[in-house]
């Protein structure tokens, strides 16, 4: 159905997300690795509102935002391999999208902040405003494989840095968030995640991951300290 | 879908609340309508939605959404009628990244923009400047985002130069001027041209007041 190319990076987990969904639906595509101290042509013409990864670019027409291209690729191969990754009823899709907001507007920038505060009320408070958002998608995967059900759907590939990219910021910021525990649910559903495929096909080193994160706290870090 | 409930639990000043109402009213819907008192949050509203206790909430045949723009596609998924989104998946597309990039990008600037002072406020309103002027990429050789007829980016967006010229009248800053956004500038008042549109808004001199008690929060909370 047409030529498919990502441009992304591999240590991005908003490129992750399209990977495993193009992966799931078994389109083929060609992956344009970016190097963002050195952003390319075709990423500045083909996102030149963000300048961000991931860009899709499907019959040379670009899509930027991993929500917004994880819907478009659902729709355009929505009959591939029997596995559609938004539900069919027009509730529980609007749930769907309501939680993946909730995950990239308030998880991820609690857990960031949990992870890069300093030592002392303030690290103690920003965990404390991670956890509750933590327990928040605890009590929505109660009960179930996954968020999609017995498949993987949209909501499981948007959580899914939780299930390993959580734990390099959780051990470069010193904290422990998610575990058995606090979270037994959670916990079990990042294992099965984590470890089915295509998800495990297409994760980047640990190192690689920690490298990336430990740039980005050190700089923000040094913002602090320069106030 | 006779005998469908829909409720609306909204703010009069809101914008996300009035996305909603323009929605309902483009489908020919009917419902009731609950206006809130954000002062004094009811149960129903923590309950309905608890994750973030706003406005606007859609009731539909007892089942809460919340989130404005996610409301506006189940508005369209549920009612076929007047289709708010393109047909092509690529559109679609297009359409959900603009009224994410207003939320996300021009609303925070333009409020910098209004609420800071001094050498901020020039550097924020440039900011909000240059993501407005972004928008005209949207309406490229178009009457509005949605082609010939209004769609879901018009709808998503609508308010945001209502409010910028309210805002404008108060603090006396330009943000969006005929001769630097034409395409927006011309868009904008085509838009709010349309009966249906117009009918919804909340009056000037009322949206006026509220908007000059809710800056000076927001700079009082802002200075240092």
């Amino acid at each position: 159905m047409g030529e498919v190319k990502l441009i992304a990076t591999h240590e991005s987990f908003p490129c992750a997300r399209i990977e495993w969904s193009l992966k799931i639906k078994g389109v083929e595509y060609e992956y344009l690795k970016e190097d963002l101290s050195n952003k390319s042509d075709l990423l500045i013409e083909s996102n030149p509102v963000h300048k961000k990864v991931p860009v899709l670019i499907h019959n040379g027409k670009p899509i930027a935002e991993s929500l917004v291209i994880l819907e478009y690729i659902d729709e355009t191969w929505k009959d591939n391999n029997n596995h559609l990754l938004l539900p069919q009823d027009p509730y529980d899709r609007a749930l769907a999208r309501f939680w993946a907001r909730f995950i990239d507007e308030k998880c991820v920038m609690s857990v960031w902040q949990a992870c890069v505060a300093q030592q002392g009320e303030e690290k103690e408070k920003a965990v404390e405003a991670a956890l509750e958002t933590l327990s928040l998608l605890e009590n929505q995967i109660k009960g179930k494989k996954f968020f999609g059900g017995e498949k993987i759907g949209y909501l499981d590939i948007v959580a899914g840095w939780l299930s390993y990219w959580l734990s390099v910021l959780e051990e470069l910021g010193e904290i422990e968030l998610v575990n058995a525990e606090r979270f037994p649910f959670l916990h079990e559903w990042a294992n099965n995640f984590i470890n089915t495929s295509p998800i495990k096909d297409c994760i980047p080193p640990r190192e690689d991951v920690l490298a990336y994160f430990s740039f980005g706290i050190n700089y923000v870090r040094s913002m602090h300290g320069t106030q | 879908m006779d005998g469908d409930s829909v409720k609306l639990i909204g703010f009069w000043a809101s914008p996300p609340v009035l996305r909603v109402k323009w929605a309902l009213a483009l489908k020919g819907i009917e419902y009731q309508y609950v206006e809130e008192d954000l002062s004094n949050k009811s149960d129903m509203l923590l309950n309905y939605n608890p994750v973030y206790k706003k406005v606007p909430v859609l009731v539909h045949q007892g089942k809460p959404l919340a989130e404005s723009l996610l409301i506006l596609e189940y508005i369209d998924e549920t009612w076929k009628q007047n289709p708010l989104l393109p047909h092509s998946p690529y559109e679609r597309a297009h359409a959900r990244f603009w009224s994410k990039f207003v939320d996300d990008k021009c609303v925070p600037t333009v409020i910098a923009a209004f609420s800071k002072g001094g050498e901020e406020q020039q550097k924020a309103a440039e900011e909000a400047r240059e993501n407005l002027k972004m928008l005209e990429v949207g309406l490229e050789g178009k009457r509005f985002f949605g082609g010939d007829k209004i769609g879901f980016v018009d709808i998503a967006i609508g308010w945001l130069p209502y409010w910028i010229g309210i805002v404008e009248e108060i603090v006396g800053m330009n943000l969006i001027d005929a001769d630097s956004m034409p395409k927006l500038n011309s868009w904008f008042h085509a838009f709010l041209d349309i009966p249906i549109i117009k009918e919804c808004m909340p009056p000037h001199d009322k949206l006026l007041n509220h908007t000059k008690a809710f800056l000076q929060v927001l700079t009082s909370s802002s200075s240092p």
